[in-house]
């Protein structure tokens, strides 16, 4: 430390010190809008290449040869019936592991390495959950290269999402609410059921939701169980006209997906295909946005209304 | 009320009652710690699926091969397994992202947690979240699409497939990750030591830089360890814009292949099940598997070691 007894100098010294801190404000504000404007130019030049394709057709028909009558709709719907089939596996598995491990769990070594897993598995990439579908969904279990493979891979990765976000819902209720419920006679699972699901759902359901937006734009793992991207014709109906009713084939049928349409329309050397590909990437963002704006938003609605 | 013994002792029909319940009970706890254990369930599915292939592709190609051999070309007549073009090819997109993401994510953090107004906290913190959850094929698509055409104004002999866009958009990307798990550990320091620093008469850039940082060092590290690993397992950016060539290069400016962009590549084609290149994505990936483990264990290491407590 210099020794300094002139107050000019000190003065100096402080000077020094705040055109510091203001060069800090200028690069953080700096690196705050490179990050937006990188949005902004992503999303402009989206926009100005696949707007003009953006069309009732472009949602109702099928890919392709040619670029000018492609459309989305196989993608579409197929990423629909895989995300229904993910939301079925991961939303119960999930919620029941979140509650597992936050209510009933005995403090032991098997709910610690159930812990240390459920971290570890969020850092593992996504196509490695690709390749564990391919060797078990697709040959061991014999499901072939269907929706109900694509699905179930998608809900293994977004598993981890789902329970940490029931956890952290479940953590944050009050003891009292549990002590109450027990107080009146109530069993840990009624106590559960009734009591501690409802109020946490909120929570729960922003999970789900970040979850489902992170499964929709997942391309890699979609891609290693070999999902064909040139696929004109839909999955059988869900709904028949005979008894039962209801049909299961559509999750043995052959798909396509959004992210793995647009994949192909992009790795074509024609421009035409990369103004598909934009308009199909347009249509995806405004999904994936859209699903994350309503997790915040819900999770901003909650942080103000609950008030323990 | 001693006296009396309770009703289920007496009563056989609430005895039934008492017993059903209790078995009701035992069941859901059952089934809950089920689904709990299928995350461990998971983790070694995996590690069996990748290792039981990868065996049998070391039963074709010798480790040392696999570690040293500066081709692969699994695909063609004249077969070369060697992993190492396409960990070069890996390391050098990560490090250029990386270099875009950290010092970016962290100079974010700390101007988010320690100098902005409350309004463009509370603005941000959502925008870069939605920015963290755009999917990855669109930003392969901005990278091939748009950065590179821009890269080519200042760079006119940089090919259409490279490295350095792909690097950069990945950082870009990346960027959300690292910067709102910084920020949180940022903010979880407690107030009183912020004070003290600047009771001291420190600056805030000071305080941030010597006190809040050092404090919350084991988060930061849990924030760069993850951006490490999704640099290194991102797929899609690199696939689409870093061309899937496997070449042994230490030069961003050339198209070359990832571990991941290869197990794309061969995932497209239609290889038969049970064929040396159908084993060949399982090595790779059981490469990438012990690539980011081996991250994460740093990263948990770390936490420990200098995990402070208030």
């Amino acid at each position: 430390m210099k020794n300094v007894n002139n107050i000019d100098e000190i003065r100096k010294i402080i000077g020094q010190h705040k055109r510091w801190d203001l060069i800090f404000v200028i690069a953080g504000i700096f690196a705050l809008m490179i990050a937006v404007l990188t949005f902004m130019a992503l999303f402009a030049h989206m926009l100005v290449d696949g707007m003009p394709r953006l069309s009732w057709e472009f949602f109702t028909s099928f890919p392709s040869r040619r670029a000018e009558s492609a459309g989305i709709l196989s993608a579409w719907v197929g990423t629909t019936l895989v995300m229904l089939v993910t939301a079925l596996a991961a939303v119960p598995l999930g919620i029941g592991s979140g509650i597992y491990l936050e209510e009933y769990a005995p403090k032991n070594l098997i709910t610690e390495i159930i812990e240390i897993n459920v971290t570890n598995l969020a850092g593992v990439p996504s196509i490695i959950y690709g390749l564990l579908a391919l060797g078990l969904f697709v040959y061991q279990f014999g499901f072939g290269q269907s929706i109900l493979a694509a699905g179930l891979a998608l809900a293994l990765l977004i598993l981890p999402v789902v329970v940490v976000a029931t956890r952290e819902a479940i953590r944050s209720i009050p003891v009292a609410i549990r002590e109450g419920a027990y107080a009146l006679g109530a069993t840990k699972w009624q106590t559960v059921f009734d009591h501690l699901l409802p109020y946490s759902s909120a929570g729960i359901l922003t999970g789900v939701i970040i979850g489902l937006a992170r499964a929709i734009g997942e391309t890699a793992p979609i891609i290693t169980i070999g999902a064909l991207t040139f696929i004109a014709f839909l999955p059988p109906a869900p709904v028949k006209n005979e008894f039962p009713y209801v049909s299961f084939e559509w999750l043995t049928a052959p798909f396509t997906v959004m992210p793995i349409q647009m994949f192909n329309w992009v790795s074509r050397p024609e421009e035409a295909f990369q103004l598909n590909a934009a308009a199909a990437g347009l249509v995806l963002v405004v999904m994936t946005l859209a699903m994350n704006g309503l997790a915040i938003y819900l999770r901003y609605r909650m942080r103000k209304n609950i008030k323990w | 009320m001693a006296a009396e013994s309770p009703d289920h002792m007496t009563d056989p029909g609430k005895l039934g009652y008492s017993i059903r319940r209790h078995l009701h009970e035992r069941f859901i706890e059952v089934l809950l710690f089920l689904s709990a254990v299928l995350s461990v369930a998971i983790m070694l599915a995996i590690i069996v699926m990748l290792v039981k292939e990868s065996v049998v592709f070391f039963q074709h190609v010798s480790l040392w091969d696999f570690l040293t051999d500066t081709q692969w070309t699994p695909l063609f007549d004249d077969a070369h397994y060697g992993i190492l073009p396409l960990v070069a090819g890996t390391v050098v997109s990560s490090l250029i992202a990386l270099l875009v993401a950290l010092p970016l994510g962290t100079i974010i953090a700390i101007y988010l947690s320690e100098f902005a107004p409350f309004t463009i906290r509370e603005i941000s913190k959502p925008f870069l979240e939605l920015l963290g959850g755009i999917p990855t094929v669109v930003y392969g698509y901005f990278a091939l699409l748009f950065v590179t055409p821009m890269l080519q104004i200042i760079f006119p002999e940089l090919p259409g497939f490279n490295l350095l866009s792909a690097g950069l958009v990945m950082g870009i990307m990346i960027i959300p990750y690292v910067s709102s798990m910084t920020e949180d550990a940022m903010r979880a320091v407690p107030m009183n030591l912020r004070e003290g620093s600047y009771a001291m008469g420190a600056t805030r850039l000071q305080t941030a830089i010597r006190v809040v940082m050092p404090a919350a060092f084991s988060g930061i590290a849990a924030a760069y360890i993850l951006g490490i690993s999704r640099a290194v397992g991102e797929t899609m950016v690199v696939a689409i814009a870093a061309g899937m060539q496997p070449n042994l290069t230490w030069n961003p400016m050339e198209p070359a292949a990832t571990i991941t962009a290869y197990i794309v590549q061969v995932s497209l084609g239609d290889l038969p099940h049970g064929s040396i290149g159908y084993q060949t994505i399982f090595a790779a990936g059981l490469t990438l598997l012990i690539l980011t483990l081996i991250f994460n264990i740093i990263g948990h290491l770390l936490r420990k070691r200098y995990r402070e407590i208030y």
